[in-house]
């Protein structure tokens, strides 16, 4: 991206450069992080008498050869790990580092400190609490695969310029028309091309209403949301709920088993044992990263987003590539409503619950790139399994509190760790020729 | 004085914003009919006969059945003839408008500011919180007890705006992701804090906290309704204030500057931070303060805090706010017209059969929306003229500030 080597001049702030501020601020957090993990998890009550941490290593409800559980003394990993982070946030503190060793550190830290999370979480004198690893990558996989198809669609969206706040919407949409059409023809997999076919018509009004009626993006986002939570609410109503068998009833979606790949240790019954969405998932967010980086169509929408004008000069139809990009990110959304729909077999008024939001945040945090939006959904994805497994064991947090884990995380994160970030220059602003 | 009649009716007739507004409800009617009438199976089957037999049953019950629907909701929202009470039904259009007005200032006001206020539910959780704690914890004369719920709400509210603020001002955190997190984050707080002991009401089995003590409850204003209270009184204030603020005060004038030039304003020497934040405080005040409808006003009848206290007031603000075209008069307005549809869906729903669900008014709300922020969509579909102004046909009449537009693709 030509335009992005173009960096602004750093702004002054009083006692030194924005850099050096986000430095330490970034460094601060890190020690504040690995005193919370010192003294909380690695010194606190749990880990004391010499306890020690279980983590299960088979997942429990798929094949998969059978793998002994993994035990360790709890105190001394997690100091040793806790250690390791405040000694990262000092270095951090200490030097400016260039940007790939600043984005490796922070992964260090972040997967330090989670690993402390849970080594605590799982530790116990007597060795009843046990914490099944496959499980938390389990249930991770299922909640990241909604967040990443709809932040794909929002990267899409945005590359060329369409804000997409209305993710919520086209996953909820999708979500409703799978499960309508699905029960109706009696097949899951027809439900779910509606449900893609939903997703790209959300899609479509909010391009038209952007791009063709020049409506203020953000809000409109936020309007259709409604207009799909409405629609839903009200034929969820009126329809699904007087008459479940002929409107809301599919069959969960099965999985498919890659042979061999599927009993590799640990993480093959988690990766290679999944409904067929999954592998589609990782396919895309591939062939959106080939497509952004290494396409004509990638090279286009990027400029489109960047400069329209520009691209329009040379010849490219700006509002053509924005009405077909918003439509593919769409049917992106509609096929993570699917998912959600297919999962569980039937639709619930509101199901996506705040999900696209999630996904917009994901867009953002992962800086507008498809393995970004990938990370980023996964890493919330993790926090929020990893809540809920971690709900079982017998915590002095109460659930409700670890169910904002995962968000707690992120604003840490955002605040903390990863700070300004830059939208594709035309984001959000109508092309208007002439 | 046909020439004047004529200018007049050109007048009415080009895409002028009443014109636009007007039409855009009718629209949006038309819509929410034409959804009451696809959920009915009974008339979906009419329709399928059409052709065959009894051609004119179709179009005849359906009439009949939007137009029962919306002279239920109308009977609902502004006048019930058959009612002991006939005025009562505008009464409670506005308890549920109050609500409404002070959640649409809250995201009124930063988007003129240039930031997108989506975090009105945390806003609203925590001011709920410390109105709740304040009204069932301490004890107090009545007026001053009033005054400290209504205080604790404020400020509960203005923690969390403040916040948000401040984080998008010190540490560059987009207030979008930053909003979205401290939603999510109140909403378990909320859940686990009504199970605490300090909370929980100990006579109830469910999760719910306990009442606020009557000292604490909004006095009512009379009426043959006694849920009009002091709330509707504030929410008048707030607008006035709100008004005054944008267009009389020093603050206001920074806040629009921010809005419509960032950079500008910051050569000019406003501190763009600090009024961020400024901003993001008056604004979850403003949702603390609908906390405190909801927990003191006479409209609940627990009094109390439940998981879903929230009631998405957050996200319905920001709609309202669209509505109004965040001008504060606008809002109210607005807030009126959507507190008439809510009003009018739950008797709507009541007096139907088969039931017409109150979503229907969801729907109706978010259309109505579109249409105004698109009034050249309303343009196109009525053929109207253009307004006759110098250049202003050519530009469309923007909802957002410019740089409300920028602020949410600077992030988005």
């Amino acid at each position: 991206m030509a335009v992005a080597t173009i960096a602004p001049a750093p702004a002054v702030i009083a006692g030194g450069t924005e850099a050096d501020t986000r430095r330490y601020t970034a460094g601060a957090t890190q020690i504040i992080m690995g005193l919370v993990a010192l003294f909380g998890f690695g010194l606190g009550t749990r880990t004391a008498h010499g306890a020690s941490t279980t983590f299960g290593m088979t997942l429990v409800s798929k094949q998969g050869t059978h793998v002994p559980d993994w035990i360790f003394p709890a105190r001394p990993a997690i100091v040793g790990l806790a250690v390791v982070v405040i000694a990262l946030g000092a270095a951090r503190m200490a030097v400016q580092l260039p940007r790939r060793w600043r984005l490796i550190a922070t992964s260090v830290v972040l997967f330090c400190f989670t690993f402390a999370f849970m080594a605590w979480s799982a530790a116990d004198p007597k060795g009843g609490e046990r914490l099944v690893l496959p499980s938390v990558l389990d249930s991770m996989v299922i909640a990241a695969v909604p967040l990443v198809l709809g932040a794909l669609g929002g990267v899409v969206g945005e590359r060329s310029g369409v804000v997409n706040v209305a993710i919520e919407g086209q996953l909820l949409f999708g979500g409703f028309m799978t499960a309508l059409v699905g029960t109706a023809t009696g097949s899951l997999w027809i439900g779910v091309i509606a449900g893609v076919l939903a997703g790209a018509l959300m899609g479509l009004l909010l391009a038209v209403l952007a791009i063709r009626y020049l409506i203020e993006q953000v809000v409109l986002g936020v309007v259709l949301n409604l207009l799909a939570l409405g629609v839903t609410g009200f034929l969820f109503k009126s329809l699904m709920q007087t008459n479940q068998n002929s409107y809301n009833n599919l069959t969960p979606f099965s999985t498919v088993r890659i042979p061999g790949l599927a009993s590799l240790w640990v993480i093959g019954p988690v990766v290679f044992d999944q409904p067929l969405i999954v592998y589609i998932t990782v396919f895309l967010v591939v062939a959106v990263h080939v497509g952004l980086f290494h396409t004509r169509w990638g090279l286009r929408t990027r400029a489109v987003g960047e400069h329209p004008a520009a691209a329009d000069t040379v010849g490219v139809k700006v509002l053509r590539l924005r009405y077909r990009n918003v439509m593919i990110g769409g049917a992106f959304a509609g096929l993570g409503g699917a998912w959600l729909v297919g999962n569980v077999g039937n639709f619930t008024e509101n199901m996506t619950n705040g999900k696209g939001f999630i996904a917009l945040a994901a867009v953002i945090f992962g800086r507008w790139s498809p393995f970004g939006a990938l990370a980023a959904a996964a890493l919330f994805g993790f926090t929020d399994a990893l809540a809920s497994q971690t709900s079982a064991l017998q915590l002095p947090i109460p659930s409700d509190l670890l169910s904002t884990l995962p968000y707690v995380a992120t604003l840490f994160a955002v605040a903390g760790l990863i700070g300004r970030v830059r939208a594709p220059a035309a984001d959000g602003k109508p092309y208007v020729k002439g | 004085m046909s020439n004047r009649l004529k200018r007049i009716l050109v007048g009415i007739s080009s895409a002028n914003t009443v014109t636009v507004t007007i039409l855009a409800f009718v629209l949006s009617v038309v819509i929410g009919g034409i959804l009451m009438i696809l959920s009915d199976q009974h008339l979906l089957t009419e329709w399928g006969y059409v052709f065959s037999k009894n051609w004119s049953d179709a179009p005849t019950d359906s009439w009949d059945k939007v137009s029962n629907g919306y002279i239920a909701m109308f009977h609902g929202a502004i006048y019930d003839p058959h009612a002991k009470q006939a005025l009562r039904p505008i009464e409670n259009t506005i308890v549920e408008a109050t609500p409404l007005v002070f959640a649409g200032l809250a995201v009124a006001l930063p988007f003129r500011a240039g930031l997108f206020n989506i975090g009105g539910q945390s806003q609203l959780i925590i001011g709920a919180v410390f109105a709740t704690w304040v009204g069932f914890s301490i004890s107090a004369p009545m007026p001053l007890h009033v005054l400290l719920v209504i205080i604790a709400g404020i400020i509960g509210g203005a923690l969390v705006g403040g916040l948000t603020g401040l984080l998008k001002a010190r540490f560059g955190a987009h207030e979008v992701i930053s909003s979205i997190m401290l939603n999510n984050i109140a909403l378990g707080v909320l859940a686990w804090l009504i199970k605490t002991k300090a909370f929980h009401d100990p006579n109830r089995q469910d999760a719910i906290s306990k009442p606020v003590k009557s000292t604490a409850l909004l006095p009512a204003v009379s009426g043959s309704s006694p849920e009009v209270n002091l709330s509707t009184v504030l929410a008048i204030l707030a607008v006035l204030l709100i008004w005054w603020l944008m267009t009389r005060s020093t603050l206001g004038f920074r806040l629009r500057a921010l809005g419509s030039n960032p950079d500008a304003a910051r050569t000019a020497g406003i501190s763009v931070s600090r009024n961020q934040v400024y901003a993001m405080l008056l604004a979850g005040g403003l949702m603390g303060l609908v906390a405190v409808t909801q927990i003191s006003g006479t409209l609940s009848a627990s009094h109390a805090m439940t998981a879903t206290l929230d009631n998405g007031f957050g996200f319905t603000g920001i709609t309202v706010a669209l509505l109004g075209r965040g001008k504060p008069v606008g809002v109210a307005l607005a807030a009126l017209l959507f507190g008439a549809l809510d009003a009018g869906g739950v008797v709507m729903e009541a007096a139907t059969t088969p039931t017409v669900p109150h979503d229907v008014v969801t729907v109706v709300q978010a259309v109505i929306v579109v249409f105004v922020a698109a009034p050249k969509l309303v343009q196109e579909i009525f053929r109207l003229r253009d307004v006759r102004r110098d250049g202003a046909a050519t530009a469309p009449p923007s909802v957002a500030p410019a740089s409300a537009v920028d602020s949410a693709a600077e992030a988005v």
